[in-house]
């Protein structure tokens, strides 16, 4: 039987949900605040900015992470910007079209309250960052700055240069410093969670191991906020950071949070392509590009001319000429399965799988100095990865996964299906539907962090009785034990190969068969062989060192084990959604134009898992998605 | 109109012939092992076939681990994360330089084509007092952060703020307070300074707050407290050697540090 998820969204007209949710919030009084503690982990965007807000609220907070400081998290690599309603261009933006816009692009698979309030706070996050110090890109006049950003036909976007996601990270983590300076923040570096303690049903705490001593141990606190982002390393080839992974998310699904859409990722369109076998990672190339940039192939197959000697009767600018209305900046997803298509057809360049993207016309239109002062840092970076000058020649890009929509399944407080457990940002599911529009994820992290948690959590905490409860509750003792044997069970093993070797694997199933596009017979096959791989990672991996001391590959092997459920999961979920929708492409619907076709009479919900004590034996659950105020119509960028 | 298939291009890290592009390069490794913070290293030598040039010197070091992990021995330990020379949690010493020998690099986004077939490779971890070595090439920079919770913010809450466009800010103020703020952390300029000087790293962030509307409030407590939470973890001060600007990844400038003497002396007077 399957579990009514309530999303808990409030009646009411849309714009005025959020007020009046707010003002019907339980309080907890400043003084009574410091009363209860509250565990973060994670400090990218969401993490810190609710650390920081929480502690100058007067929780008494935990945070941690795994690097050696907050300000790494891989929020830090977000390059192009960040949307908000502020409509300082004029140009008929406004709150209403900002939801819009993420509605249509998520293609109608997110929940319309959140996603209005998150159009609403945009504005408040813009003025939070300034008032931080946050060097947003300005005019000669000294007001802010705007660029646009796909899936948009407004200006919308606010920047520091190529480096947006730095500069929004270091603003909360300069919040989150002043707080750890105050005492109000407990800060935990080189601290990994490996599993969440549920006590009385509720979230009571989490177990950690330290990872220069190896020494595991135990966490109190009242409520449990996880922050700790995406899982596109599972593609073992990402843009993610190395350290990127799911454990946190999926030891707590496997406590009971239930995980929402798994099988919705998104292939970014403009990566660098890969160089070989012993890639680790891809880099992204920021979407603002596409401002100035063209995508073209040649018109010919096995064109192999050098860029410059091909003339521009003979290239292809296939963005602009099947999307007239958006060129360039059509949303990512759309971006990306064009890009595909053409390689498909014969006309990649370079080895066969990029495109070209061209700054020529933009270079004669407005000079070399403004296309460097505007992305000097992203050609520089292309220049030391390629060892080309994209000034001179036009860059190859391709598609790589960047951001995975899905994530622990939340209602619109932000918590999950077990009580006091909230999860934010790119780890929970709820705001960019099927697919995300650029500069949107940024503005996810800082608004569920600054200015919706404060609230949500204030309502959970006022309005829950809750036991007192110590380190010593059998719960913990427990939990900790788990722990335990499987970082014994991981080192005993002793077998032939690597976590790394396992990583690689496992992505290249995901890439092959859960790529940009899936079919049935592929998804099979991957069902088939994630369980079998991870049958022998139990019986073969080989990981070196010990328990008690810095150990990386330790680290990697844990995560790995993790990936290897979770991306059976993956796998389920993406068969049996049978549609296609966003950054979820199943090749049997389509339409005849090669473009995504829903199947909004069977499909408009939100899948979510529950587990049931066995990997890949979960309980499908789903929550209606309701369409009050936006009409489903198959989106069209044309 | 082509349909899709399900042919994803790139087999993920795999180019059709299976093998990597690029040069190959048969190298020798000289690398600093140290078990943990109070163990005693030394220098150990591995030889390490078939580097492509197109790889990373990050994606070398995996390659050499995979190596020494099929041969039974400890793995080298290193700090890395976001592989695009963003986040500044990697860094070592290769041939003496801080994150190598291309310029305005961090260690991550220098590729192997910056060496050469036969040639032997020095790697070493940030040599500072106040950045003890975890354990081999890993070190402990908590310093840093001490330095940025003594005063580098601006003392505000979350909300409040007033309209992001109330204050004009001059292009050029901007600019110059984003020039700063680039700053990564990394620990390249302690790592380089014969004098183990964090004041590259102080005046960026001091920099970019002074340049602000926002940072004029606190201006003089914030130098203060920064500086005095500088000299009490154990750093050295300048001396005008510049090997801090010469290996800075993000081409922090030294002037920063001219700025924030003449902050300090706001203080003093």
């Amino acid at each position: 039987m399957a579990t009514v998820l309530d999303s808990k969204v409030p009646s009411g007209p849309l714009g005025e949900k959020w007020e009046k949710h707010k003002f019907e919030s339980k309080l907890v009084n400043p003084a009574n605040r410091r009363k209860f503690s509250v565990i973060v982990v994670g400090t990218g965007l969401a993490g810190a900015s609710a650390a920081a807000s929480l502690g100058d609220m007067g929780y008494k907070v935990k945070a941690f992470c795994f690097q050696d400081s907050p300000r790494r998290a891989h929020s830090i690599a977000a390059q192009g910007g960040i949307n908000a309603a502020k409509n300082y261009r004029n140009d008929g933006d406004s709150t209403y079209r900002l939801f819009y816009d993420t509605i249509k692009g998520g293609d109608y698979r997110a929940r319309e309250a959140n996603v209005h309030r998150l159009a609403e706070v945009s504005t408040n996050i813009i003025d939070q960052c300034v008032a931080q110090g946050v060097p947003f890109a300005r005019e000669y006049g000294g007001l802010l700055d705007n660029r646009s950003f796909g899936g948009a036909q407004v200006s919308r976007t606010f920047y520091a240069r190529g480096q947006t996601g730095q500069q929004l990270l270091l603003g909360a983590y300069s919040a989150l410093s002043r707080q750890i300076h105050l005492k109000n923040v407990e800060m935990h570096t080189r601290t990994e969670m490996l599993d969440v303690v549920i006590i009385g049903g509720r979230a009571r705490g989490i177990i950690t191991r330290n990872l220069v001593t190896g020494a595991v141990e135990r966490h109190v606190a009242d409520a449990v906020l996880l922050c700790t982002g995406g899982y596109g390393n599972v593609f073992f080839l990402s843009t993610n950071a190395q350290g990127c992974n799911v454990t946190a998310t999926w030891r707590a699904h496997r406590r009971g949070a239930f995980f929402a859409n798994p099988c919705y990722t998104q292939i970014h369109p403009t990566c660098i392509p890969v160089h070989g076998e012993d890639q680790s990672k891809l880099t992204l190339m920021s979407e603002s590009l596409r401002n100035d940039g063209r995508v073209w192939v040649p018109k010919a197959k096995g064109d192999k001319r050098p860029a410059a000697d091909i003339p521009d009767a003979e290239r292809d600018y296939f963005l602009e000429r099947k999307y007239p209305a958006f060129g360039n900046l059509v949303p990512r997803d759309i971006a990306s399965r064009n890009a595909k298509e053409v390689c498909d057809e014969g006309r990649g360049v370079g080895d066969g799988q990029a495109v070209y993207l061209d700054f020529a016309a933009s270079i004669q239109r407005v000079g070399e100095d403004v296309i460097r002062d505007r992305y000097g840092n992203l050609f520089d970076m292309y220049a030391k990865i390629t060892a080309e000058n994209p000034y001179k020649t036009p860059m190859q890009i391709y598609p790589a996964v960047h951001y995975t929509m899905g994530g622990l399944w939340v209602d619109y407080n932000l918590q999950s299906t077990i009580p006091g457990l909230f999860v934010l940002g790119e780890a929970n599911f709820s705001d960019h539907g099927a697919n995300r529009l650029g500069a949107s994820a940024l503005m996810q992290g800082l608004a569920d962090g600054y200015f919706v948690i404060p609230y949500t959590l204030g309502n959970y905490l006022g309005g829950t009785k809750l036991d007192p409860v110590d380190a010593n509750a059998p719960e913990f003792g427990a939990t900790e034990n788990e722990v335990n044997e499987r970082v014994t069970k991981l080192l005993s093993i002793k077998g032939n190969k690597t976590p790394l070797a396992f990583h690689k694997e496992l992505g290249k199933i995901m890439w092959n068969d859960c790529g940009m596009a899936r079919n049935k017979a592929g998804l099979e096959s991957a069902l088939k062989r994630i369980p079998e791989l991870r049958e022998e990672f139990w019986n073969n991996i080989n990981v070196s060192g010990e328990a008690g001391e810095f150990n990386q590959q330790l680290e990697r092997a844990g995560r790995v084990a993790d990936f290897l459920e979770f991306g059976e999961l993956f796998a389920k979920d993406a068969l049996i959604r049978e549609e296609s929708c966003g950054g979820h492409f199943r090749e049997e619907h389509q339409t005849e134009e090669g473009e995504a076709k829903r199947d909004d009479d069977n499909f408009a919900h939100v899948a979510a898992y529950e587990w049931t004590g066995k990997s890949g034996a979960q309980t499908r659950n789903v929550e209606q998605l309701v369409f009050e105020n936006v009409k489903l119509t198959q989106r069209s960028y044309k | 109109m082509a349909t899709m298939t399900a042919t994803n291009g790139h087999a993920n890290g795999h180019s059709a012939d299976g093998h990597s592009k690029g040069k190959m390069l048969n190298l020798t490794l000289q690398v600093w092992r140290q078990k943990n913070a109070t163990a005693k290293g030394r220098m150990e030598e591995y030889k390490l076939k078939g580097v492509s040039t197109e790889m990373s010197f990050l994606e070398m070091l995996d390659m050499l681990n995979e190596q020494l992990i099929k041969e039974g021995k400890d793995p080298v330990a290193f700090d890395h994360d976001c592989r695009e020379g963003i986040c500044g949690m990697c860094g070592a010493m290769v041939n003496g330089y801080a994150h190598g020998p291309d310029e305005a690099t961090t260690l991550c986004q220098t590729h192997m084509r910056s060496f050469s077939d036969g040639e032997t490779i020095t790697i070493e971890p940030w040599r500072a007092k106040a950045f003890p070595v975890i354990k081999d090439l890993a070190v402990d920079r908590t310093s840093f952060e001490r330095i940025i919770q003594s005063g580098g913010y601006v003392s505000i809450g979350t909300g409040g703020a007033p309209d992001g466009n109330s204050i004009p800010i001059p292009k050029e103020a901007a600019d110059k307070a984003m020039d700063a703020a680039q700053c990564i952390g990394c620990g390249a300029c302690v790592a380089a300074c014969p004098n183990a000087s964090a004041m590259l790293f102080t005046s960026a962030k001091i920099s970019h707050l002074a340049h602000l509307p926002q940072g004029q409030v606190e201006r003089r407590e914030r130098a203060a407290n920064m500086i005095r939470a500088m000299d009490e973890l154990g750093f050295g001060n300048c001396t005008n050697h510049g090997e801090c600007e010469a290996v800075c990844p993000k081409e922090i400038k030294m002037e920063n540090i001219a700025l924030m003497n003449r902050e300090y002396f706001r203080v003093l007077v």
